[in-house]
């Protein structure tokens, strides 16, 4: 009984995967980039972390930076999706080259800031 | 310690008191100057460096005795030579190796000389500076002196004394020339010897007027002597700032040299006053050993030429001791030498006055005649006047030659005026200290003192007794003493001290201490008590400190508001010791990581920027929608390139520049990325606004 019910459930996970996966494949090539980005971004940020984990947080400011630097270029790189996809009827008016030209000035705010926290 | 400290005091009063009475002695020269003579002139592998410092060594050598010609005459007299041969010698130095040569007195031929002579005779009437007058003349005289044959006389000798007299100014000092507005004393010595030269060489007499206000130029020139208080007279510059400023031992050493080079040829008949001759020596006397060459030269050279008869010869009168014990009875005697140290003439020097230093009362003595002990050469009085006592008295002592002919000769300068001690061992007698009952005054204990052998007693009082210490002092003929200090101190256990004058009174030095007034002062301390005694005088002999025992004190105990004992004195001494060694405290760094595993994730961190690039190259991404068109993919191109210029300044804000420079540029850079991206953006959108539409 059991042995069904779990394998009814990796059944079940399998098949929400493969309905994810078939969706997925229908988003337009751009978003699927900033998809990547956002991956690179925050698995970038991770690896510091363990790397943080493992040896201490002794120039932590630098540390710090490097985090932030990841997380916030993907939160941008979030905000810059939603607002270039078209499903989302609120940024209608709003051209994707200008949504662009919005993230690259945030970036180069925001590494402003970072550069100079560096240290 | 406190108790050396304090002694180490009383001895540098001493010191000082008798160092500034002990001025105005001036000794002859004498073994002492021969010895330093012989270190000050060493010459360097038998030569000297120069002929002209070869000359001041031979000279103060002759002068003061000293035979070391055979030493040096082979190299130096070569080079005197080689000097009087070559065409091209200049006069100044040709006067030196002349000056050489006659003490040394090398083989130099007529014809040499005869050259030397015309040479020089054309280089006087050609002269315009005094230091060319004066080589030139100088060495004509000393040519005239060494080879008698050559004619060196000066047919236009009154044109050549009147140039050079050209030069010198209204108070009787010269200029070095005459486009040379500052005048010196030093030059007037200069032009002094010169002008004699110039009488020495004149083929007919020089005119007797120009001589006369030669002479009033000297007079005036002593116008404006220097003098000191002990009647020291020299000559200095007026002008501190002279281009060639000469120190007054060279300035005075140069106006004598040209004073007797005057008095030489005008067969002396100028009037120097004797006392002003005898201030000069003095002067030259008063510097003692000088420490480099050139001013040794100058001492010996100049008194040297007083003592050579042209002008009156000083008598210096000297005390081997000005410090004489009255106990040791000894003897006041008095020296009088010529400055080199040769003997005077018969003379009879008179003890005219004595007077104590601190009073300028009457004479505390008759007149009397010292005795003159031939042996020694020295004048001296047996017993000193019974009415003479410890302490300082200035002696005022009088020469007088026995030929009164010899006065013109000699200098005796009157009355010389000389500080003397006179010391001796004080006796101290009726020492006693004695512990008092304070409403009778009846005496609880006494003990008696032996101040000069150092007994110690032992006593105990309670604040209601007082304690009393009295002696007497008194000299050896017999007067009461009153030395410069008389201090009792009090030391407690805790080292805190109290320091108490004694007074006399009377005969007697008495100190009484009322405890009572001076619990307070005592800060209530009982307990033991050192008592220490100090007497000094500079001209006490047996001056002391010397503890003289304990006293054992029974103090009330303190109220509570009495002020508390001062903490004991720091040791003065130990601020010249080491100091505590000072440790810094550095933080300590930070642990860092390996080195390796950094470096795995340095290439950890790389991983997800590769699997970014898969990912594009596996979701097919192109340049495609990149604009063809010349102006729009050029700005394409130069908003990639801005990007990428933002970020290398980024790199290099984090590496080296400061947060401003990096405004400024970014600034610059943001405008430029602005134009070009948006231009470029535009363009994306509005090819794709028009394919939407289409």
């Amino acid at each position: 009984m059991g042995k069904a019910s779990s394998s009814s459930t990796a059944q079940d996970a399998l098949a929400l995967f493969d309905s994810f996966r078939s969706a997925y494949s229908a988003t337009p090539t751009t978003l699927k980039i900033i998809d990547l980005y956002i991956g690179f971004a925050v698995s970038t940020a991770l690896i510091q972390v363990v790397y943080m984990a493992l040896v201490g947080s002794f120039p932590f400011n630098s540390f710090l930076s490097g985090v932030l630097s990841c997380v916030g270029t993907a939160v941008l790189a979030v905000c810059l999706r939603i607002q270039v996809n078209k499903e989302n009827k609120e940024f209608k008016d709003l051209a994707p080259e200008r949504a662009f030209a919005d993230f690259v000035l945030c970036n180069v705010v925001l590494h402003l800031v970072i550069m100079n926290f560096l240290g | 310690m406190a108790s050396g400290s304090l002694g180490g005091f009383l001895v540098l009063v001493l010191a000082v008191s008798i160092c500034h009475a002990a001025a105005s002695v001036f000794h002859p020269i004498s073994d002492s100057h021969r010895s330093a003579a012989a270190e000050l002139f060493a010459p360097v592998d038998g030569s000297f460096g120069s002929l002209e410092e070869a000359y001041e060594a031979l000279r103060s050598f002759e002068v003061l005795g000293i035979n070391k010609k055979s030493d040096i005459r082979t190299t130096t007299c070569q080079s005197v030579v080689e000097k009087l041969r070559s065409s091209s010698s200049a006069p100044k130095y040709l006067f030196y190796a002349l000056k050489v040569n006659g003490i040394l007195e090398c083989t130099v031929i007529n014809e040499v000389f005869e050259g030397i002579a015309s040479r020089l005779k054309t280089n006087v009437n050609g002269a315009s500076s005094l230091l060319e007058f004066y080589y030139s003349i100088g060495s004509l005289v000393l040519i005239k002196d060494q080879s008698p044959e050559v004619d060196v006389l000066l047919a236009d000798a009154g044109g050549v004394f009147h140039s050079i007299k050209s030069l010198s100014q209204s108070d009787g000092r010269w200029r070095f020339s005459s486009d040379n507005p500052e005048a010196s004393t030093y030059a007037a010595g200069l032009a002094l010897e010169a002008l004699s030269g110039v009488i020495e060489l004149a083929s007919s007499e020089v005119d007797q007027s120009k001589i006369g206000t030669l002479k009033s130029d000297i007079l005036k020139l002593f116008d404006s002597i220097e003098k000191y208080d002990d009647g020291t007279i020299y000559f200095d510059e007026k002008v501190v700032d002279l281009r060639e400023h000469q120190s007054p031992l060279s300035t005075t050493a140069s106006v004598i040299r040209g004073l007797t080079a005057f008095a030489t040829v005008t067969s002396g008949n100028i009037k120097i006053p004797g006392d002003k001759i005898l201030g000069l020596a003095k002067f030259f006397l008063g510097i003692g050993i000088p420490g480099n060459a050139k001013d040794f030269f100058n001492q010996i050279d100049s008194l040297a030429s007083l003592e050579s008869n042209k002008v009156p010869i000083p008598l210096v009168l000297s005390l081997p001791a000005t410090v004489l014990s009255l106990t040791k009875k000894d003897q006041l005697q008095v020296k009088v030498n010529t400055v080199l140290g040769s003997s005077a003439p018969p003379l009879t020097v008179k003890l005219v006055k004595a007077f104590s230093s601190g009073s300028k009362a009457a004479s505390k003595i008759a007149s009397q005649e010292l005795k003159f002990d031939k042996e020694s050469g020295s004048h001296f009085l047996d017993v000193l006047p019974e009415s003479i006592d410890v302490g300082s008295y200035t002696f005022v002592f009088e020469v007088v030659l026995h030929d009164s002919e010899e006065e013109n000769v000699y200098a005796t300068g009157g009355s010389t005026q000389v500080q003397i001690f006179i010391t001796g061992v004080i006796k101290i007698e009726n020492a006693e200290i004695a512990v008092l009952d304070s409403d009778i005054g009846s005496i609880e204990t006494q003990k008696k003192l032996d101040l000069a052998r150092g007994s110690t007693v032992s006593l105990s009082a309670n604040h209601l007794q007082k304690l009393r210490l009295s002696f007497q002092l008194t000299t050896p003929s017999g007067h009461a003493f009153k030395p410069h200090q008389v201090f009792l101190k009090l030391t407690h256990e805790t080292k805190v001290e109290h320091i108490f004058v004694v007074g006399i009174s009377g005969q007697k030095f008495e100190k009484i201490l009322d405890f009572l007034g001076l619990v307070e002062k005592f800060y209530y301390l009982s307990g033991s008590y050192d008592i220490q005694l100090t007497v000094g005088d500079a001209v006490m002999e047996n001056s002391f400190l010397r503890a003289i025992g304990q006293i054992d004190l029974d103090l009330p105990e303190a109220p509570e508001k009495a002020s508390r004992p001062p903490s004991p004195a720091v040791d003065p001494y130990s601020k010249y010791g080491p100091k505590a060694e000072i440790t810094h405290i550095f933080r300590v760094p930070e642990k860092r990581p390996s080195q390796e595993l950094s470096l795995v994730f340095l290439g950890l961190v790389l991983l997800p920027l590769i699997g970014f690039f898969i990912g594009l190259l596996r979701l097919g991404v192109n340049l495609k929608n990149f604009p063809t068109s010349a102006v729009p993919a050029t700005f394409g191109i130069l908003f990639h390139v801005g990007i990428a210029a933002v970020l290398l300044l980024y790199v290099l804000f984090w590496l080296k520049l400061d947060l401003f420079t990096t405004l400024k540029t970014l600034g610059l850079l943001g405008a430029f990325l602005l134009f070009v991206g948006h231009r470029i953006l535009s363009h994306l959108a509005s090819t794709s606004s028009k394919l939407k539409s289409a």
